[in-house]
């Protein structure tokens, strides 16, 4: 089956503003309640993967996981301008420790 | 192990001993599935990994460029400068089997207004530290999708190894065991009815001789 998705970038806006001129569709959000019923928003819509700042997500909480199970969106987090909180790569580690049972990448 | 609680007749015997031969196999085939999807999800694990290192270094490259032109830059030209894109980006999303689980593959569809044009305005008025921030940003755009769908890819597979690697556990180490101790305990059952009513006949088979025949 073949879809057309869109690309959303979530986030403050200093460090998704640059998304916009490579042609995705930005959602400056600052305040996490906002930015979930966002996400809710963008998940029912055809957006095939939303890339969310770190900082966001962290602010998040639980709210990312529901969208760990879904074929689409794709959560993706990335650093913001605030710099990496590692958060990103912490997400592959928790997807490891799922499948085989404790982190073997470190 | 807690025995099934089942009447001990041949007919539960016969059953059990096939719900047993299902449960092997099943055992086995799941194992191999969660084998299977280990290799792959490694693999791909690593990948992701390496490739988000890659991009999150990308798009500190870019932030730094950014923060430069805006400083270098009013906000309102900023804004003027971004939001009106030259190009648009849509992803073609088709579905593929990874051992029955479903995951996504996205395929960018960039819509340009004009060839290799990444800038959505003119040189006058912005930064060139703007262009190398839209340049980086460009350049890692490719990896950033691909990176989007090997981590959803990992998750998929990460959900789906541990609902098999409970599955095969429950089999081997509850279902199997029970349907074994059953079958012996129904077996055990069956074979000392049988005695019982062997001895039985013997018993009475003396007492009518003795009757007959004052045998002793």
């Amino acid at each position: 089956m073949r879809y057309m998705y869109k690309i959303a970038a979530m986030g403050d806006k200093d460090s998704i503003y640059g998304f916009a001129s490579i042609g995705l569709e930005i959602f400056p959000a600052d305040e996490p309640r906002e930015a979930a019923r966002l996400l809710r928003r963008l998940s029912e819509e055809k957006y095939a993967a939303v890339f969310l700042t770190e900082a966001l997500a962290a602010q998040m909480g639980t709210e990312l996981d529901r969208y760990r199970e879904k074929a689409v969106p794709a959560v993706i987090l990335i650093p913001g301008v605030s710099g990496n909180t590692g958060e990103g790569l912490r997400s592959i580690s928790r997807s490891v420790e799922q499948a085989v049972g404790s982190d073997i990448l470190k | 192990m807690a025995v099934l609680n089942v009447n001990p007749t041949r007919m539960e015997l016969t059953n059990l001993k096939r719900k047993l031969v299902t449960a092997r196999r099943g055992h086995k085939l799941l194992k191999d599935k969660r084998d299977e999807l280990m290799r792959r999800f490694l693999e791909l694990v690593r990948e992701n990994k390496a490739l988000r290192l890659e991009v999150e270094a990308g798009i500190k490259q870019a932030n730094l460029h950014m923060a430069i032109a805006r400083s270098v830059m009013s906000d309102e030209a900023l804004d003027v400068a971004l939001m009106m894109p030259s190009q648009r980006m849509d992803v073609e999303v088709t579905e593929k089997n990874i051992m029955s689980v479903i995951v996504p593959q996205f395929e960018a569809k960039l819509k340009a207004a004009r060839d290799g044009e990444i800038y959505s305005y003119g040189y006058a008025f912005t930064s060139c530290d703007l262009d190398d921030a839209v340049k980086a940003l460009s350049d890692i755009m490719p990896d950033l999708l691909r990176l989007a769908e090997i981590e959803k890819t990992c998750q998929l597979l990460a959900a789906e190894i541990e609902k098999t690697r409970r599955r095969v556990n429950a089999l081997e180490h509850v279902m199997i065991p029970q349907y074994e101790e059953t079958i012996k305990y129904i077996t055990m059952k069956l074979d000392e009815n049988e005695r019982s009513a062997t001895t039985r006949l013997m018993k009475i088979k003396d007492m009518m001789l003795e009757q007959a025949h004052h045998y002793q």
